[in-house]
């Protein structure tokens, strides 16, 4: 695919001298991977922060009755866990695997925009420092459900709500600015020969997540602000007796709310048709279908929101429109785990770690896009809407499938970061507890949805006790598991471990293979060309 | 060491083992049919869509296993090359289409059926509140609140749990079987969401807005739901319980209710002559403080800083009496304080803001009787 200039090999004092010593390093730094790599520390902190709230969570309802904390309290464990994990983890690690990857990927020295690069990262912790510290306020923090339903969100919630809007503003800047850089990058800094067509599939999902972050941040920044304004500011955005509608919150919130799901899946595909094909040792089935079913669903992704909304009272003929455009949905992406399957067909598999997470990805999170179909059909969703069925479902799309991804991401491209392979033993531990404690902790959760637990509740009736305090083992278990990856972590970035050469595995293909491991901190300084 | 796992293995083993409740009251796994045609509809839905999935699934894991088995490098296989197929794309393209225009249609005719509630014989309007419902039968004189039943005590796990923990309430709806009932569903304040289960019935109740849903239950029962829709700090604590009862049986229930509510306007009459004693409004008041008021401003009066305000001490309870009344009776526009006026009768308003006046060391020493509050509420 592709022949790299001796370039690369660079004497290591060369670039050495771009290393400010100590904190500021970091805190200066325009570096791509530096970049990358602030991000997926920053992201890996914030998994641990909102699992430690996950914790609380299945604490309290490890049995039925009030134990452990008041409900005001976890309905801002609720709140805070879900905006933690999807604004400070998934997200920030995404944005993290970019900026690593991209540049790598397309041949290019680094992002386009790097100081705005440096920009982008500071900001997050600062939103999320904002975020967290309200729960410490007289009243506490959030506690109306990420999705902060108006009127809960304004008339009735406290003074917090302040710092909950300001905090996601910065997030959403931080998120735009992000994808404003990825599409630059992607445009112009592609090497010579490197036509769009023969983009690697990681790039080119991120390149149309990186325009849906763009087409709906700004839906969100605007929803917090009429949040804000009704609050504070005596406006009736969605206060009927001032001529709003509540209802008309949820369509906005969910105008940016769909598309926010297909940024934290569509970049998960990207990874995982790298990664199965490397290790099937056979190029991926239908790379082109790949592309147009990825923005096949990005742009139904547009069409879709009120699904989330059934129960709201809308009007027959939009149910029925809303119904089928997300059956539609499942179209494109039933292609895309046919060519996974089809990849793998007649390949030549081995099963080291990142191919596992990847199988792994590909069996639970079809579960939870099959899930997601039975959830579309209007009368059934009925039924399903705001139960732990819709929990399930959700945590089986962002847990065992964008989180699963991203950590198949680390374990494929970590050798290639650190120039060591990392611990094996450790790393199948990872993968084996984990697999098996995210179906105890979610699975479960079906039967007791369908028997109608509704979420968000932090008590409930007898019946469902048993099976709620398997599923907080579960949650307990997968929490302790992922302190086994912490291990794996520190031990890789002190750089403990057999080295390990150019193409880390046998199969792998693309530019970053081409580059020696660890990876300089330049690389492709002059561009490769691609035949 | 040994014997601290064991001792640990031994707690973990008895903690997984009891049975937290007496009955063993067991859970369905799945969804129930429920107790109208409609609901039957849904689970037959439900069965469908849930079976196509399992069977997607049971096709596409099975090739990825076989592939997982057969194709591995272990085995000293050399992979095929092939990596594009048009033809294989678009039949795998146009099957889950096939499939899917296969669902929407029997999903389409449930779902406009269950969206066409004119031509219903009862209409109930269904408010919800924080955090209870009311309901108020729009052919009949006859409305009441339904508030959770479950004793705090047992939520906070000082008493052994019952049998409906969390599914009970004081007044449950009552609705006649074989009957297309309509339910009208607003709220007064935040998003509720009015859901039973066995009705298939699940619609938000939005503030300023009236949705409408219906039923048409088949036998006579007990059918219990919650709210679905966070709503704020007790969310999980506002269930719904339904009565359906046979028509003539219904009726008798109306005739009922009707008089009992026009006796307690007469006896609301009545008291305007008359004055309370203290120790009877402070008793009177401090139930109706303890389901009304507590959730809130809590037992103790505190409140919860930040959230809810405290009034021991608060300025409203200390100072004058009219302007008190008027809060409890209008409500504060703009937060979470509700008019209560429409809620509970002047003697029990009388007796809660007496209460509020002279409990948790407020020692003001007023008396509030019937008749000032009715002056004020007459006065608006």
């Amino acid at each position: 695919m592709s022949s790299v200039a001796e370039e690369v090999h660079h004497d290591d004092d060369h670039h050495d001298h771009h290393h400010t010593p100590g904190i500021k390093r970091w805190l200066y730094t325009t570096n791509h991977k530096d970049i990358g790599t602030l991000y997926l520390w920053f992201a890996f902190i914030m998994f641990l922060v909102g699992g430690a709230m996950a914790m609380v969570i299945r604490a309290e309802l490890f049995q039925p009755g009030m134990q452990i904390v008041e409900p005001n309290f976890f309905n801002q464990m609720t709140t805070v866990h879900g905006l933690v994990m999807v604004f400070g983890a998934v997200m920030p690690a995404f944005t993290g695997l970019a900026n690593w990857m991209v540049p790598m990927m397309i041949g290019a020295p680094d992002m386009a925009l790097p100081r705005m690069n440096n920009w982008s990262f500071w900001i997050l912790p600062f939103a999320f420092l904002i975020l967290l510290s309200s729960l410490f306020l007289e009243g506490g923090g959030p506690n109306f459900g990420w999705t902060f339903y108006a009127p809960l969100s304004t008339t009735f919630s406290n003074d917090s709500t302040a710092l909950f809007v300001f905090s996601v503003h910065i997030m959403g800047a931080s998120s735009i600015m992000g994808a404003i850089n990825v599409i630059v990058t992607i445009m112009n800094m592609r090497a010579p020969g490197m036509t769009y067509m023969k983009m690697p599939m990681f790039v080119w999902t991120w390149f149309i997540t990186a325009f849906l972050l763009i087409a709906v941040m700004p839906v969100l920044a605007g929803a917090v602000t009429m949040v804000l304004t009704d609050k504070f500011f005596g406006t009736s955005f969605f206060n009927a007796a001032g001529g709003g509608d509540p209802v008309m919150f949820q369509h906005i919130f969910w105008f940016f709310g769909h598309p926010e799901v297909y940024i934290m899946i569509l970049p998960a595909f990207g990874i995982i048709s790298h990664i199965v094909p490397a290790f099937a040792r056979k190029p991926l089935f239908g790379y082109a279908s790949m592309v147009y079913a990825t923005a096949s669903i990005a742009l139904l992704s547009f069409i879709v929101w009120a699904h989330h909304m059934f129960t709201t009272g809308m009007p027959v003929v939009a149910e029925l429109f809303f119904m089928i455009a997300t059956m539609l949905i499942s179209v494109p992406t039933g292609v895309k785990v046919f060519n996974w399957v089809a990849t793998m067909w007649r390949g030549a598999m081995t099963f080291e770690v990142p191919m596992l997470f990847a199988l792994a990805f590909i069996v639970l999170f079809t579960i939870g896009g099959l899930s997601g179909l039975m959830l579309a059909i209007t009368p059934v969703d009925f039924q399903y809407h705001d139960t732990y069925f819709v929990v399930a479902h959700f945590h089986y799309v962002l847990v065992t499938g964008a989180i699963f991804s991203i950590m198949a991401a680390a374990y494929y491209w970590l050798p290639k970061w650190t120039g060591k392979m990392f611990d094996i033993k450790l790393a199948q531990w990872h993968f084996w507890c984990s697999l098996i404690s995210v179906n105890l902790l979610f699975f479960p959760m079906h039967f007791v949805g369908l028997a109608g637990m509704p979420r968000r509740i932090p008590d409930y009736a007898l019946q469902f006790a048993d099976f709620n305090k398997w599923i907080s083992l579960g949650g307990f278990a997968f929490g302790l598991s992922q302190l086994i990856f912490l291990a794996l972590l520190i031990k890789a970035c002190r750089k403990k471990g057999d080295s390990v050469p150019a193409r880390v595995w046998e199969g792998a293909e693309g530019l970053e293979w081409e580059v020696p491991s660890p990876a300089p901190y330049h690389t492709f300084e002059t561009p490769p060309v691609i035949k | 060491m040994s014997r601290g796992v064991y001792k640990w293995a031994t707690l973990l083993f008895s903690l997984l083992s009891t049975s937290v409740f007496a009955e063993g009251k067991s859970m369905p796994l799945n969804l129930t049919k429920g107790a109208s045609d409609i609901s039957a509809q849904v689970y037959d839905l439900h069965m469908i869509i849930f079976i196509i999935c399992a069977v997607i699934g049971v096709v596409v894991f099975g090739a990825m296993f076989v592939s997982m088995l057969l194709h591995r490098k272990s085995r000293g296989v050399t992979p095929a090359n092939f990596h594009e197929s048009t033809t294989v794309e678009i039949i795998w393209t146009i099957i889950p289409f096939i499939i899917l225009i296969g669902v929407a249609i029997p999903a389409a005719n449930t779902l406009i059926a269950m969206e066409d509630p004119s031509e219903a014989e009862v209409s109930i309007v269904v408010t919800g509140s924080q955090w209870k419902w009311h309901y108020k039968y729009m052919d009949n004189d006859v409305e009441y609140y339904s508030l959770l039943a479950t004793q705090q005590e047992q939520i906070y796990n000082k008493f052994e749990k019952g049998e409906n923990y969390l599914l009970e309430v004081d007044r449950p709806l009552v609705i006649p079987t074989g009957k297309k009932v309509r339910f009208l569903i607003t709220s007064d304040d935040v998003i509720h969401s009015w859901w039973v289960p066995a009705f298939a019935v699940k619609k938000d109740a939005n503030p300023g807005f009236i949705n409408e849903a219906w039923t048409n239950v088949n036998e006579p029962g007990v059918y219990r739901g919650q709210c679905a829709e966070l709503c704020g700090k007790d969310h999980g604590f506002m269930p719904i319980v339904v009565i359906a009862k046979d028509p003539a049986d219904y009726q008798i229930w109306v005739d009922e209710q009707q008089a009992i509510q026009l006796a307690a306007k007469e006896e609301e009459q009545k008291l305007l002559a008359m004055n309370m004693e203290m120790d009877e409004l402070m008793s009177v008041g401090e139930k109706v403080y303890t389901s009304s008021c507590a959730a809130c401003h809590q037992g103790s009066g505190e409140g919860l800083p930040g959230i809810f305000p405290a009034l021991k001490g608060s300025p409203i309870a200390l100072g004058d009496v009219s302007k008190h009344i008027d809060v409890v009776v209008s409500g504060v526009s703009g937060t979470a304080m509700q008019a209560f006026g429409k809620q509970l009768s002047l003697k029990e308003l009388a007796a809660v803001i007496t209460y509020e006046r002279n409990a948790w060391g407020n020692s003001t020493g007023d008396t509030v009787q019937a008749k000032d509050v009715n002056a004020i509420v007459k006065g608006q």
